[in-house]
This record gives structure tokens, C-alpha cells and sequence, in this order.
């Protein structure tokens, strides 16, 4: 049976344990809270925290690619969820009279999202990537701001002559039978409630398969050559600046399809939601779970998304608790001492295992 | 060697100012398929900043650098590589946080022609074109007697396997010439005496030209068929190694009066 252990000597390298237990968390996460839900036993506080949640790990995902992977401070993830989240609004409402199946319009939002997102993405890297340094944290930080206060000021309807835009809300003249999907400040209102925990679980699955198998792959090489060393990624014929732009677009682009979902999660929405707090929360999610770790990202979002929930009990100490929490991890995974018992933990391990596969044959 | 052959690399008259300060000037050099040719001198007499200027991390600013009797005049780093230019780095510059056949593998990335959606969706032509690299690399960390560390991290490299790797990945860009900045640094007589072995094999068995500048006398000596040296940014001299050891002003530039 010599294929068949080939087989399981894959399963067991590095690309595809990873891989592998990141699918499974989340497969496992979807069973679990789909039973929960089914008996009757989840609390309609988490339920409402599902979307959000699959939402927030897509963006950090996304931002573990530009920061983790290709080691380039991206500020502005919130500004593409931002993005992502109106563009698909403006298209759920548009789409709500020709379209009356909901999953169907939300596919179509995240994807209209994702593509819108990494249009500004590519605009923003243009200019920015060619440079070295810390140009693009700067210009993401700025970008997460004016888009936030250009949605602020922006009032866009859908009637049957298609798309109004006005910055002033009195001049958006709709035809009869039109509606107002953005209104400046209010943000948007009346919208479909469409977005499901089970489009959003699709979705992490997706970014996880994009992520991955883009991060084994030719350009994947790449865009961690030019993190590791930009001379010698050039000195071999790589084209850092494009290298780079990949890996902003596409983390751009996932900010973007979780933008939709989060967006259409919600009957109003507002732009100060994607504020500058968002984008660093995602940073803490990607920085927390370990830079280039996918599933240490999903694991610290899910736990840094629950657990200001569950410390509710403890009121206006709750997010006292929380930052201390934060900082103890912070400070323990880089601890020395913690640090060679975890590698003494895995070697441990990973010596029970030749064993047992040494006991096999 | 023929004069009448095209040279691989032919460097007419290259200077290059920083600022008011002439770091390399007139500076000429041939290098002719299947040579080993060395470029010494002492500290700071600009001989890597011949290097960068010939791979284009400095633009030269005076004088024409022909390769394989093209003039390369407005070529980039990442041009000057896929013409056949690779090189190693004095201090040295690996992927260090990658494995070392990743290292090697993208060396190989000009190679690879499936486009990123094919990449994703895992199609064959990713899956053929992947696993012709995988053999590739595997062959070439043989060569240079790294296969058994594939999978470790470059950085964590024995400094000696860390030298050769740097020039596994420049030879797996397929060039016609390669520079090595000082391949022999920090390595024990031994070492020196493998490496030297091995950048004869390399030209034998790849049939490249090599340049390469060192400060070992002994490996410069041992390999080099033709020597340059530069002295404070000028040619002082070229010719076999038995001349270049002849020669009064060579002494003068390393002993002094």
C-alpha cells in the first residue's frame, strides 16, 4: 500500500496540517453551534454574534496575508470592510426587486464587494508599494478615515433610472417607486437582513482555501521572499512591487466580501462602524493568533470576539479585565521560559508519533 | 581564452559617483564562457560596488556594461537576473524565515508559468509544474549537499550550508554568469578548500562563467584563470594569477611601501 501512505505522509507535513486543522475548528465550530442552535440552547446574544464573527475572521485572515505573510502594516482593513459592506447594501437593495432569493443576492454582494474593495486596494498600491518602509500603514491609516467620512457625507438611491449620488441629501430627486439605500450619516437603513452564519462559515472556508494555497505556490514564494529580504527577492528576478500589490489586493478583497456579509447582517448601518478601532482590533486578532498562523487567527478572533461576552457578568470591569488578559498573552507568548516549554511540549509529541509510526511498520 | 568569442560580460569604462565621491572609475573588465575570473583589492577599493553596479542596484554613472554583447543600459535588477545575471551577497541575504528548498524554489519562479488562478484552484498545470520544480530543486540541494536539509529553516543553517544554499538559489535562476561576494568568508581551511572544489564543479557542470571577488588569496590563486584588481575604484592590474603575484604595484597596494 504504497500510495496510501504517501497519502498520510502529506497529511502530515506542514502545509497540509495546518491546513488541516484550521478546516477542522471551523467544521467542527459550524456542527457544533448548528446543534446548539438546533436544541434550542444558545442565547439569542450569541446568536447575533455569529455573523459578525465569521465576518471579522475573514478580515483578519486577510490582514494575516498582507501582515503576516508579506510583512507589510496594513491600518486600514475596517476602511475595506467599509467598502465592502455599502457596496453590498447599495447592491442587495438594487438587486432586491429582480432578485428575490436572498442567499443568492448576498453571493453576488460579497462578490461585488470583494472586487470593489480590491479596486481601491490596487489604487492605494500603485503608488504606495513601490516604496520601502512604513509608507503604506500611513496611507491605509488615512484611506480607513476618508472613506468612513465619505460615506458619512454620501446619500445614494436606487430608482428605475439605476444609481443617485448626492452630498447633499434634499438634491437625491428618486423617481417614483425609488428608495434612499444610503443616507449620509444615518448610514444605511431598511435593509434585507440576509446575510446567514452559514454563507459566512462558506466564506472563511474559501478565504482559508485562497490563502493557502496562493501562500504554497509560486507567488506565495514570492510575496514571503520579499518579506524576508527585498535585495535578494530583486537579485533573483522577483518583482517585489508587484509581489506585494497581490498580497495588499487580495487581503483587500477578502476585507471586502466580509465587509458585505457584516453589512447585510444588519437592518441599519452606520460608516462611524468602521472606524480606525475596528481596523486595529483585526490587527490585534492577526497579531494575537501569530503572524502567518491562520488558524491562531481564527482562534483569536473567535475567543477575542466572546470572551467582552462572556465577562459581561462583570460589568464596568469588563474590558479592564479584557486588556489584562490581552497584555498577559502578549507577554507569555514571548516569554522565554513559556516559550522552550511549548517547544519541549511539541518535540515531546511529535517523538510519540515516529514512534508510533516507527511501531507501525 | 580566444579573444575572437563574444564575451558573457564585457565592462567598458564603468564609473559611479555618490555625491561629489568617485567610488569606481574607467573601470574595464572581460569575462568569457566557462571562465572563473577573480576581482580582488583591498578594503573599500569598490569591488562590490562593481557587483551592484553590474546586477543594477546601483546605476552606473558612466560607461556601458554588455552582456552576451547586448547593452543593458536601461535594465532593472529583475532584468539583469532574467538576462542570466545571478550573484551572492557579501553579508549574507537568504530567505531566511523559509524552508530551504523554498529557497531554492524560487529561484525557479521566473520558470513557472501558471497564473495565480490556476494556482488556487489547483489545476494541473500547477500540479505538473510544481512537482518538476520540487525535482528540480531536490537536484540541485543535492549538488551542492543540502537535499538532507530540505525542509529545515534557512535560517538555522550551519553558516558554511548557508553560503552554499546562497548559491544553490542563485543557480537555480539559470544564469550564464554567476558573482560570488566573497563565498569564502568566515569558512575554516577546510571549508575553503570544498568551496573550491565545488565553484569548479559548478563551472563545469552548469558551463557559466564566474566572477567573483575574494580576499582568500589562496582560493583566488587555487581557481581564478584570470585575476582583476582594483585599487581605490581604478583597475590596478589584470592578468594570470602568476602575474598578478609579479606585479611590484599589487605588492605596493596590500603591503605598502
Amino acid at each position: 500500500m504504497k500510495t496510501n501512505k504517501n497519502f498520510f505522509a502529506k497529511l502530515f507535513t506542514r502545509e497540509y496540517r495546518s491546513r488541516l486543522i484550521s478546516f477542522l475548528i471551523i467544521i467542527l465550530g459550524y456542527i457544533v453551534i448548528e446543534l446548539l442552535m438546533a436544541t434550542g440552547n444558545l442565547s439569542s446574544m450569541f446568536q447575533s454574534l455569529l455573523v459578525p464573527v465569521t465576518c471579522y475572521i475573514v478580515a483578519a485572515l486577510g490582514l494575516n496575508l498582507n501582515v503576516g505573510v508579506s510583512g507589510e502594516l496594513n491600518l486600514g482593513q475596517a476602511g475595506f470592510m467599509c467598502i465592502g459592506a455599502f457596496a453590498g447594501v447599495c447592491i442587495s437593495g438594487a438587486l432586491a426587486g429582480v432578485i428575490s432569493n436572498g442567499i443568492i443576492r448576498l453571493i453576488i454582494a460579497i462578490i461585488i464587494g470583494a472586487l470593489l474593495a480590491s479596486l481601491f486596494g490596487i489604487l492605494i498600491g500603485i503608488p504606495v508599494l513601490k516604496l520601502q518602509g512604513d509608507y503604506l500603514a500611513i496611507v491605509t491609516l488615512a484611506f480607513g478615515e476618508i472613506i468612513k467620512s465619505l460615506i458619512n457625507n454620501v446619500y445614494v438611491g436606487f430608482d428605475s433610472n439605476g444609481f443617485q449620488f448626492s452630498f447633499v441629501e434634499n438634491k437625491l430627486k428618486l423617481a417614483p417607486g425609488g428608495k434612499a439605500l444610503i443616507s449620509g450619516p444615518m448610514g444605511a437603513t431598511g435593509t434585507q437582513r440576509i446575510a446567514t452564519f452559514t454563507v459566512g462559515v462558506i466564506l472563511i472556508l474559501a478565504a482559508l482555501t485562497i490563502i493557502y494555497n496562493l501562500i504554497y505556490s509560486r507567488s506565495g514564494r514570492a510575496i514571503q521572499a520579499c518579506r524576508d529580504n527585498r535585495i535578494a527577492a530583486e537579485s533573483v528576478g522577483i518583482h517585489v512591487a508587484n509581489t506585494k500589490m497581490l498580497a495588499f489586493v487580495v487581503s483587500a478583497a477578502l476585507a471586502g466580501a466580509a465587509g458585505a456579509l457584516y453589512g447585510l447582517n444588519y437592518t441599519t448601518l452606520i460608516p462611524s462602524k468602521f472606524g480606525f478601532n475596528l481596523s486595529i482590533l483585526i490587527l490585534v486578532y492577526v497579531v494575537l493568533g501569530g503572524l502567518g498562523n491562520m488558524t491562531g487567527t481564527i482562534i483569536s478572533t473567535i475567543v477575542l470576539v466572546l470572551l467582552p461576552e462572556l465577562l459581561r457578568g462583570l460589568q464596568d470591569y469588563r474590558m479592564i479585565i479584557y486588556s489584562v488578559i490581552l497584555i498577559l498573552t502578549m507577554i507569555l507568548s514571548n516569554n522565554e521560559k513559556v516559550k522552550t516549554f511549548a517547544a519541549g511540549l511539541r518535540k515531546k509529541l511529535t517523538r510519540n508519533r515516529t514512534k508510533e509510526a516507527a511501531a507501525d511498520e | 581564452m580566444s579573444e575572437n568569442k563574444i564575451p558573457v560580460l564585457e565592462v567598458i569604462d564603468l564609473g559611479i559617483d555618490f555625491g561629489g565621491l568617485t567610488a569606481v572609475n574607467d573601470f574595464n573588465l572581460k569575462v568569457y564562457n566557462n571562465e572563473i575570473v577573480g576581482l580582488i583589492g583591498p578594503n573599500g577599493a569598490g569591488k562590490t560596488t562593481v557587483f551592484n553596479m553590474l546586477t543594477k542596484v546601483y546605476q552606473p554613472s558612466r560607461g556601458t556594461i554588455k552582456f552576451c554583447g547586448q547593452d543593458t543600459a536601461r535594465m532593472s535588477v529583475v532584468e539583469m537576473n532574467k538576462a542570466g545575471i545571478a550573484r551572492t551577497f557579501q553579508n549574507i541575504r537568504l530567505f531566511s524565515n523559509m524552508s530551504v528548498i523554498d529557497n531554492v524554489k524560487i529561484g525557479m519562479n521566473n520558470q513557472i508559468t501558471y497564473n495565480n488562478v490556476e494556482a488556487v484552484l489547483r489545476l494541473p498545470k500547477y500540479r505538473e509544474q510544481e512537482a518538476k520544480v520540487t525535482e528540480e530543486a531536490m537536484e540541485l540541494l543535492r549538488i551542492f549537499g543540502l537535499d538532507k536539509d530540505a525542509d529545515l529553516i534557512a535560517g538555522n543553517l550551519p553558516y558554511g550550508a548557508q553560503r552554499r544554499l546562497e548559491i544553490a538559489r542563485a543557480m537555480a535562476t539559470k544564469p550564464k554568469l554567476l558573482l560570488l561576494d566573497e563565498p569564502a568568508a568566515g569558512m575554516n581551511p577546510q571549508e575553503t578548500a570544498d568551496l573550491m572544489d565545488m565553484i569548479r564543479f559548478v563551472r563545469d557542470h552548469f558551463h557559466i562563467a564566474i566572477l567573483l571577488i575574494e580576499h582568500d588569496m589562496k582560493l583566488v590563486m587555487g581557481i581564478c584563470e584570470r585575476i582583476s584588481v582594483l585599487n581605490y575604484g581604478m583597475l590596478l592590474a589584470e592578468g594570470t594569477p602568476a602575474e598578478i603575484q609579479a606585479n611590484p604595484q599589487v605588492i605596493k597596494a596590500y603591503l605598502g611601501e
